[in-house]
């Protein structure tokens, strides 16, 4: 169980503007601004859930991953994870967690795979009965076999996010938190974790939050989702209520054989040539199915797809809505 | 307890994967210890009373600080410890279940233990076998080589732990380099790795001697060359550990206000 509470942050920033005078002057008086991080951040996470947490650059995603991690200490709130506060018993706390932050690697770079994995088995001090199952178990599914032998600095992204993921849980974590896991994957890459991090949550329980740019992510991992901009949470529900709250104009794609068509009540026709034909669909409107069955009376169709907006569209129209 | 000393270990077998840089330390350190001694040599010839050591006690002296120079250079500095602060990464260190402190200490020891493994043992061979007065002469005695011993592994923790705070520094000062140079200039010329100590102006020697600096080569080499005896040997070892502890409570201070206030780098 998760708890966030009125959590806030703010950074101080030295800033000056470019040019030389600037420069030699902020060596004198240095201006500073105050940046707001997280301002009163409040959720709660139960025990299996798995969580999304989306948001523009900046918006205090990181950030709130390392609270969450003790890392880093808030200016003021309360956060309790299993009844411990993260930032004031963070040995305690970081021993139930795992952390994969995308961008930066926690493998020792100059030894094998292998021994990184001896090594964080040592520090969580993991039973060895419990050490050999979890490393079984993460190299078939992770596929890391023929890659555990070889040094972090000759891997490839993928290969590396793949170990890294797997270091994540070898001391089985009950919460495991994800700073762009996908960042810079490919295809194959992407569908692995993906898939992977599921199973973790259903076979183990294990609770998850993750950040992440890539929506095809949030569609395929979870259920819930927190929208955060500027350091404040916007939005927290279900990826269907989030496409609820998306414009309900789907766009239609036909071909077909017979008399043109003409424009109704909540139809636009953006083209209609030689029996192509696209045009978006208010669905307060009239429902697709309806306008189907309507053109079918008259014409003969060949083929047809529904389009609604996809979950990027939709996040940027949400950062628009709210200003982000 | 066990987590350290894995630490110590992956640390350790990273650091003897670079043999080549070893080959390389090995050569320099021969051609370095070679010119101090023809230097030294060029001194004694032009006047030997004025000198406060013998020449083949200086001989040992040159040696057995190339041989541990990987233990006690104060130029060196872990790149992987600078690196997870100023760009961040130190998040992962800080999501272990170990103390920050500790875990840097143990990273710094290793990385030097390692060194110092590769390198030792062709230089101290060699320079055994040279001849008088260019060679390695034994400790005086088997009690001086016992305390040398004790004041190596003393002198090696100061040092490590002077060079901690310096590490801590980077937390509150973006990058390290200004207080790096300042201190790495200051504990070369200070700790007697430059020229030793007793080579100094008699009137400063004193107040040298009671600095941390003195306590980290200095002392283990001069237990060795039998400059220190008796009583004061007792007294090194004491100052050695007074400083070890005084060091360590700094800079473990300095720590614990500095990751109150860490801000992670780089999103």
């Amino acid at each position: 169980m998760i708890e966030m509470r009125n959590i806030s942050k703010s950074f101080r920033v030295a800033k000056r503007d470019a040019g030389m005078k600037q420069a030699v002057r902020s060596l004198f008086r240095r201006e500073y601004s105050t940046v707001q991080a997280l301002n009163n951040i409040s959720f709660t996470v139960g025990d299996g859930e798995m969580v999304g947490y989306i948001g523009p650059n900046g918006a205090g995603k990181s950030s709130t991953i390392k609270v969450m991690s003790g890392i880093l200490t808030p200016d003021s709130g309360e956060c309790l994870i299993h009844g411990r506060t993260p930032w004031k018993s963070r040995v305690e706390h970081v021993r139930e967690i795992g952390v994969v932050f995308g961008q930066r690697s926690q493998l020792w770079w100059d030894v094998p795979v292998d021994d990184s994995f001896e090594l964080l088995k040592d520090i969580y001090k993991v039973p060895e009965g419990i050490y050999r199952k979890n490393r079984e178990e993460l190299i078939e599914l992770l596929d890391l076999s023929e890659i555990i032998r070889t040094p972090a600095r000759q891997l490839s992204l993928g290969q590396r996010m793949r170990c890294e993921i797997a270091a994540a849980l070898l001391h089985s974590p009950k919460i495991l938190f994800l700073d762009e896991p996908t960042i810079g994957l490919d295809a194959v890459s992407k569908i692995a974790v993906r898939s992977f991090i599921r199973r973790m949550n259903r076979e183990r329980g294990t609770t998850v939050i993750l950040t992440t740019h890539d929506m095809q992510d949030i569609e395929y991992l979870t259920e819930r989702i927190l929208l955060i901009g500027k350091g404040q949470i916007l939005l927290d529900g279900s990826i269907n209520e989030l496409k609820r709250r998306g414009s309900a104009v789907k766009t239609l794609t036909l071909e077909y054989r017979g008399q043109r068509l003409r424009e109704s009540p909540g139809v636009t026709i953006h083209r209609d040539e030689d029996g192509h034909a696209g045009m978006a669909v208010d669905t307060a409107v009239i429902s697709v199915s309806e306008l189907i069955a309507g053109i079918t009376a008259k014409a003969d169709v060949q083929d047809f797809s529904v389009q609604s907006e996809s979950m990027e569209e939709m996040v940027v129209s949400l950062y628009k809505e709210f200003e982000i | 307890m066990k987590k350290y000393w894995s630490f110590f270990v992956v640390r350790m077998k990273s650091g003897l994967q670079y043999r080549a840089a070893a080959w390389a330390g090995i050569a320099t350190q021969f051609a370095w210890g070679g010119m101090s001694l023809l230097l030294y040599r060029a001194f004694y010839e032009s006047n030997s009373q004025a000198l406060p050591m013998d020449y083949e006690v200086l001989s040992s002296y040159i040696w057995l600080q190339q041989a541990l120079l990987a233990l006690f250079m104060a130029w060196y500095f872990d790149g992987d410890i600078l690196d997870a602060v100023s760009s961040g990464s130190v998040a992962y260190e800080l999501c272990r279940p170990m103390d920050l402190y500790s875990m840097w200490f143990i990273k710094n020891m290793a990385v030097r233990v390692s060194r110092v493994l590769l390198r030792c043992a062709p230089i101290l061979t060699v320079a055994v076998f040279l001849s008088e007065p260019y060679g390695l002469l034994a400790p005086v005695s088997l009690l001086a080589g016992f305390a040398f011993g004790v004041s190596l592994v003393l002198g090696f923790l100061v040092l490590v732990s002077f060079s901690m705070l310096i590490y801590v520094a980077t937390f509150y000062t973006v990058t390290p380099n200004g207080i790096r140079i300042l201190a790495i200039s200051a504990v070369e010329f200070l700790a007697g790795g430059i020229i030793p100590i007793p080579f100094f102006p008699e009137w400063l020697q004193p107040i040298i001697n009671t600095l941390p600096f003195a306590s980290m080569q200095n002392a283990p080499l001069l237990i060795y060359i039998g400059y220190r005896s008796g009583i004061e040997v007792l007294y090194t070892l004491l100052l050695q550990a007074v400083w070890l502890s005084l060091l360590v409570l700094i800079g473990r201070l300095l720590m614990r206000r500095a990751l109150r206030k860490v801000v992670v780098q780089g999103g």
